[in-house]
C-alpha cells in the first residue's frame, strides 16, 4: 500500500475518534466499583462492631491510608496512559507521602504499645484473610482499569499497568479495611502492603502484556 | 491537528501530509543507524501514521502537538526496529526531523501493510481496500459492496485498528 493510499483511508476514517481515556475511565470505573462493593457486601460486609470502631484512630486511619493512594494512583494511571506521560512527579511524591504516613503510624504504635505486644499485633487475627481478600476485591477494578488503559498509548506499558494495579489494590483494601478486625498499624503496614505489592506486580506484568501498542 | 480533531478533514489531510514529510527523514536516518535496509523506513512511517491516527485522542489538545508526535514516533520506531532485528539502543532523539523534507514518496515494493491486509476479515478488508486502493467514497463503496455507509465506516475503523495490532504482533 502506498503511503498516499494509507493517508486517504486515515482521512476517510477521520470522523471516528475515540473519547479521551479519562472519559472512558469515568464510564467504566463506576462499574468496577459497583462490582467490588457488591463483592464486599455479599461475602465480607463491615465488621459487626464498626460503630464502636470508628471512634478509634487506628481504625479510621486504615480506609484513609488506602483511599488516598487509590485516588493518587488513578490520577497517575491517567497520566501514564499518554505517550508523553509527563507531570507524574507530584503524584509520585504524594504516594511517597502516604507511605511515610504508614511508617509514621508504625513508629507511633511502637512507642505507644509495650514491646511484649508487638508480635501479637503484627500477626493479628486474620492475616491470611487479608492477603486473599484484597486481591479478590481488587480484581474487578484491575480489569476495568486495564480495559481503560488499552485505549491509551502508554510509553511505559509495565509502569502504567503497575499504576492500575496499585489503584485497584488500594481501593480494594479501602473496602477490606471496613471488615478487617486488625487495626494495628503494624498489621496494616505488613499484610496490607504485601497484598498491595502483589496486585501491583500482577498489574505490571499484565500491563507489559496487554498495554503494548 | 486541533481542527482535524474538530472534524475538518482538509486540515487533517494537510496535517498528516506534513507529519509524513518530517517522519520520513527521521525514520530513514534511524533505520540506517540501526543497520537495516533503507526500504524498511517507509513501512515504519506507515506504522507510525496508523498509530498517530488511532491514538490521536491521547493527545492533550491544550499542549503542543510536537512532543506528542515525537513520543509516538519514537515508541513505534523502537518497536519496529527491534522487531526487525535491528541494533537496538540507537539514540532516537530526533525521529521527528524538523528540517524541510522531500515530499515525494519513495517508490517501494509491496509494503507490510498490504500483507497485513490479507489477514483481515473479508468485510474489513473490503472496506479498507475500497477506500485506500480504489479511492472510492463511502457512498460509492457502500453501493458496490452492498452495505450501508454507516456499516462501512465501522468496518473501516475496525479494520484499521486490527491492522495496527497485526503489524505490532508480527515478529
Amino acid at each position: 500500500m502506498k503511503t498516499d493510499d494509507l493517508l486517504r483511508v486515515l482521512v476517510a476514517d477521520g470522523g471516528t475518534i475515540e473519547p479521551p481515556v479519562a472519559t472512558r475511565l469515568w464510564r467504566l470505573l463506576p462499574l468496577g466499583l459497583a462490582a467490588t462493593a457488591l463483592l464486599f457486601l455479599t461475602t465480607l460486609g463491615p465488621r459487626p462492631d464498626i460503630a464502636a470502631a470508628v471512634q478509634t484512630v487506628r481504625f479510621v486511619l486504615k480506609p484513609i491510608e488506602m483511599a488516598l493512594p487509590a485516588v493518587l494512583a488513578a490520577a497517575l494511571m491517567l497520566r501514564l496512559a499518554r505517550p508523553t506521560d509527563q507531570r507524574t512527579a507530584r503524584l509520585s511524591a504524594g504516594l511517597a507521602a502516604v507511605a511515610a504516613l504508614l511508617v509514621a503510624g508504625v513508629l507511633a504504635e511502637l512507642v505507644v504499645v509495650p514491646s511484649s505486644e508487638w508480635g501479637r499485633r503484627l500477626v493479628g487475627e486474620r492475616a491470611v484473610a487479608c492477603l486473599v481478600s484484597i486481591p479478590v476485591l481488587a480484581a474487578p477494578l484491575l480489569a476495568a482499569s486495564l480495559a481503560v488503559l488499552r485505549r491509551g498509548a502508554p510509553r511505559r506499558p509495565g509502569l502504567a499497568g503497575a499504576a492500575a494495579g496499585l489503584f485497584a489494590a488500594t481501593a480494594g483494601a479501602a473496602f477490606y479495611a471496613l471488615h478487617c478486625p486488625d487495626d494495628s498499624p503494624l498489621f496494616v503496614a505488613t499484610w496490607y502492603s504485601l497484598a498491595i505489592v502483589a496486585v501491583t506486580a500482577i498489574g505490571a506484568l499484565a500491563g507489559r502484556w496487554l498495554l503494548r501498542w | 491537528m486541533r481542527l482535524a480533531i474538530a472534524g475538518d478533514s482538509g486540515a487533517y489531510e494537510r496535517c498528516l501530509r506534513d507529519m509524513t514529510a518530517v517522519l520520513r527523514v527521521g525514520v530513514r536516518r534511524a533505520v540506517t543507524r540501526a543497520g537495516l535496509a533503507a526500504g524498511e523506513a517507509e513501512d515504519i512511517v506507515q506504522e507510525i501514521l496508523l498509530a498517530v491516527h488511532l491514538k490521536r485522542h491521547t493527545w492533550d489538545t491544550t499542549r503542543p502537538i510536537g512532543p506528542w508526535l515525537q513520543a509516538v514516533a519514537r515508541h513505534k520506531t523502537i518497536d519496529a526496529i527491534r522487531r526487525r532485528g535491528g541494533r537496538s539502543g540507537v539514540p532516537l532523539d530526533d525521529v521527528v526531523e524538523t528540517l524541510p523534507a522531500p515530499r515525494e514518496e519513495p517508490t517501494i515494493r509491496e509494503t507490510e501493510l498490504v500483507r497485513a491486509l490479507d489477514s483481515l476479515p473479508p468485510g474489513e478488508r473490503a472496506a479498507v481496500t475500497a477506500i485506500a486502493l480504489d479511492g472510492a467514497s463511502f457512498a460509492e463503496a457502500a453501493v458496490r459492496l452492498g452495505t450501508t455507509e454507516g456499516a462501512l465506516r465501522v468496518a473501516l475503523h475496525r479494520g484499521l485498528a486490527r491492522l495496527a495490532r497485526t503489524a505490532h504482533e508480527r515478529t
